[in-house]
């Protein structure tokens, strides 16, 4: 995705594993794009149907271990039950968030991840709203 | 950034990046590599990384870098640290999320021209029975009761269920076993990952290889560890799966506080650690060596079906086509060891990510056989390119924490690698040198291609030039099978 769109994710060079920088207007957008990078890089593609559904529910002291803990959930359910995930609702309720997310089996997936880092994760603020950099461990 | 001018060069093979560079370390960090390398290493963000490495708490010495290393998440990959013990602290992210990624060497009477027309058969053999690739399960189902006694006992635990010799257990680190497992310190989640991917390989760069013994610098060494020019060798590169990646994501969750309640501050999140004598330390510690345990076992059941296909493959054609095991190392860990500090014996947690020890002769942890030559260290190159056994040094004991390179290390991005080589085309180029590739796509073969990578000789050449490893055989790859 184009980095002047209102929000995104794009892959920045690194030499083993993978960066991808993530753009959005708010906290929940960022988590959304954070999933669809995520997602993408791993080439994961979803079949048709059924359609599957997860209630997951997050308390969160600070945002950089949230968007953490989301990724690293779905990480766990795509190994755990072969799903991934490519519509999001979420609800913020002070320091709680529940995602109501919505996708399906893998009918394939390239890569493995083996986890989300904090190396060097900030959700900062910028003109183009909150930006963070996430590094994979793959 | 570390820039050239910022090292001191100790001599043609170790540079030095002192003390003094930041406030903020607490040692200073060595560099072996050669020249050439450096300027490889320069390109990308290791040597910031082992700058930010140096400032943890409880450092003796130095941090040590290899020429192999490349940038991580936190810790550069190719990095060795060791904390005083009992405050001073383990870090995961110092570890690795794959805990006990490591190398398994088997030997074989095999000569290569004897099988040279029935390698392709073995190839798909193996692909069949060593299961790989993303999220593949393995042949066996563990139950809870099952799974804790593979996180206690490690290959013990193979070898009373059939799947090892008890040569093969005494010629594995730590007998594929350590000491002080936890599993009441690992998540049920954690188990859930573990329980049905045991004895399998993965994907990324994890792969296995048969190799011919192309080449032999140390006779001595290579006649105790059964290494023949021009027999076939297999090597199985593999960790603790998704057990070992969710338990370090797991401390690594759980450290985010305790570095708060700790008071320890760090320039990177992903370094967080605790001391080694808190609760969280001692909890970290517990499953970490059960997940050590885990990938030792995973790499057993790996060599059972390794055999079982070489059996299916080569049973008829060859009169031996029995497979003894050379050894087996680990590259991510943190082990309890003593090392010589100012001419002090120093009781510390040796991190190594991304390396592997490498004792030198004399040391009562090496099977008997190998302590007048020193322990076996096992350096897999990229895919295509020679892979070599080494062994330690008793250089390597004084100037690395009895340490040593791991691999190649990679020099280029994943995505730049897909862009610049076409998978099918590589295929067919391995293909046409005589090397048989399964492989579970052509993307992530085109990821692991051999120019996204050092020159592992020129990595060899450099810990043998520092003395930190003698070369002892050049393998040359004629199966790889890769998830």
């Amino acid at each position: 995705m184009h980095p002047k769109s209102h929000f995104g994710f794009r892959e920045i060079a690194h030499t083993a594993d993978w960066e991808l920088e993530v753009w959005a207007p708010d906290l929940g957008t960022l988590l959304v794009q954070a999933a669809r990078g995520m997602y993408h890089l791993a080439e994961a593609k979803l079949s048709s149907h059924p359609r599957l559904n997860r209630k997951i529910e997050f308390s969160f002291q600070e945002p950089e271990t949230l968007l953490i803990d989301f990724l690293t959930e779905l990480i766990f359910l795509t190994e755990s039950e072969g799903l991934a995930f490519d519509q999001y609702e979420l609800q913020f309720k002070g320091n709680q968030l529940i995602a109501l997310v919505s996708g399906a089996k893998l009918e394939s997936i390239s890569k493995e991840i083996k986890a989300a880092t904090y190396h060097n994760l900030i959700i900062r603020e910028s003109e183009r709203g909150l930006i963070a950099n996430i590094v994979f461990d793959v | 950034m570390v820039s050239l001018q910022d090292l001191q060069r100790i001599n043609r093979f170790e540079w030095e990046i002192p003390q003094s560079y930041r406030p903020d370390m607490r040692v200073p960090v060595r560099i072996f590599a050669t020249r050439q390398l450096l300027e490889q290493i320069k390109n990308d963000k290791s040597l910031e990384q082992a700058t930010n490495a140096a400032t943890l708490p409880g450092l003796v010495d130095r941090v040590v870098v290899m020429p192999d290393v490349h940038q991580g998440y936190g810790f550069p990959i190719g990095g060795v640290a060791a904390t005083r013990l009992p405050h001073g602290i383990i870090s995961p992210g110092a570890i690795g999320y794959d805990i006990n990624c490591g190398v398994r060497l088997l030997a074989s009477q095999i000569e290569f021209d004897a099988v040279k027309n029935h390698l392709s058969d073995l190839a798909n053999t193996l692909n069949h029975l060593c299961p790989s690739g993303v999220g593949k399960k393995g042949h066996l189902r563990l139950k809870n009761v099952e799974l804790e006694k593979v996180i206690r006992d490690g290959s013990q635990w193979t070898l009373q269920r059939g799947y090892a010799t008890e040569a093969d257990l005494r010629r594995t680190e730590e007998h594929g076993r350590l000491e002080g497992a936890d599993p009441t310190m690992i998540s049920k989640r954690a188990k859930d990952r573990g329980r049905p991917q045991l004895g399998t390989l993965g994907a990324g760069n994890h792969f296995i290889e048969v190799d011919v013994v192309d080449q032999v610098f140390h006779p001595q060494a290579a006649q105790v560890m059964g290494l023949i020019t021009g027999h076939l060798v297999v090597m199985i590169h593999c960790g603790s799966r998704g057990f070992g990646h969710q338990i370090c994501t797991d401390y690594v969750r759980e450290f985010q506080s305790a570095v708060k309640r700790y008071s320890i501050q760090l320039p990177d999140r992903e370094l967080v650690c605790a001391p080694l004598d808190s609760p969280e330390g001692q909890a970290y510690l517990g499953a970490m060596r059960g997940a050590a345990n885990y990938a030792f076992a995973n790499r057993q059941v790996l060599v059972h079906f390794a055999r079982q296909a070489f059996e299916e493959a080569l049973a008829g054609k060859v009169h031996n086509w029995h497979l003894h095991q050379v050894y087996d190392i680990t590259h991510n860990m943190g082990k309890i060891e003593t090392h010589e500090v100012d001419g002090v014996p120093v009781e510390v947690c040796v991190h190594r990510k991304g390396a592997t020890r490498a004792f030198g002769p004399g040391f009562q942890e090496l099977p008997a056989e190998y302590r007048s030559i020193g322990q076996p260290v096992l350096v897999p190159g990229s895919m295509g390119t020679a892979s070599w056994v080494l062994v330690g040094t008793a250089e390597s004991m004084q100037r690395s924490f009895g340490s040593s390179c791991h691999g190649a290390g990679r020099t280029m991005s994943r995505s730049k690698a897909k862009k610049l080589i076409w998978g099918e085309d590589l295929l067919k180029e391995l293909q046409s040198r005589g090397i048989h590739i399964r492989a579970g796509s052509m993307a992530g073969l085109a990821e692991e291609a051999p120019q996204a990578y050092k020159d592992v000789d020129a990595v060899v050449e450099t810990v043998h030039g520092a003395g930190i490893a003698n070369k002892v055989a050049r393998l040359r790859p004629v199966v790889v099978i890769k998830g």
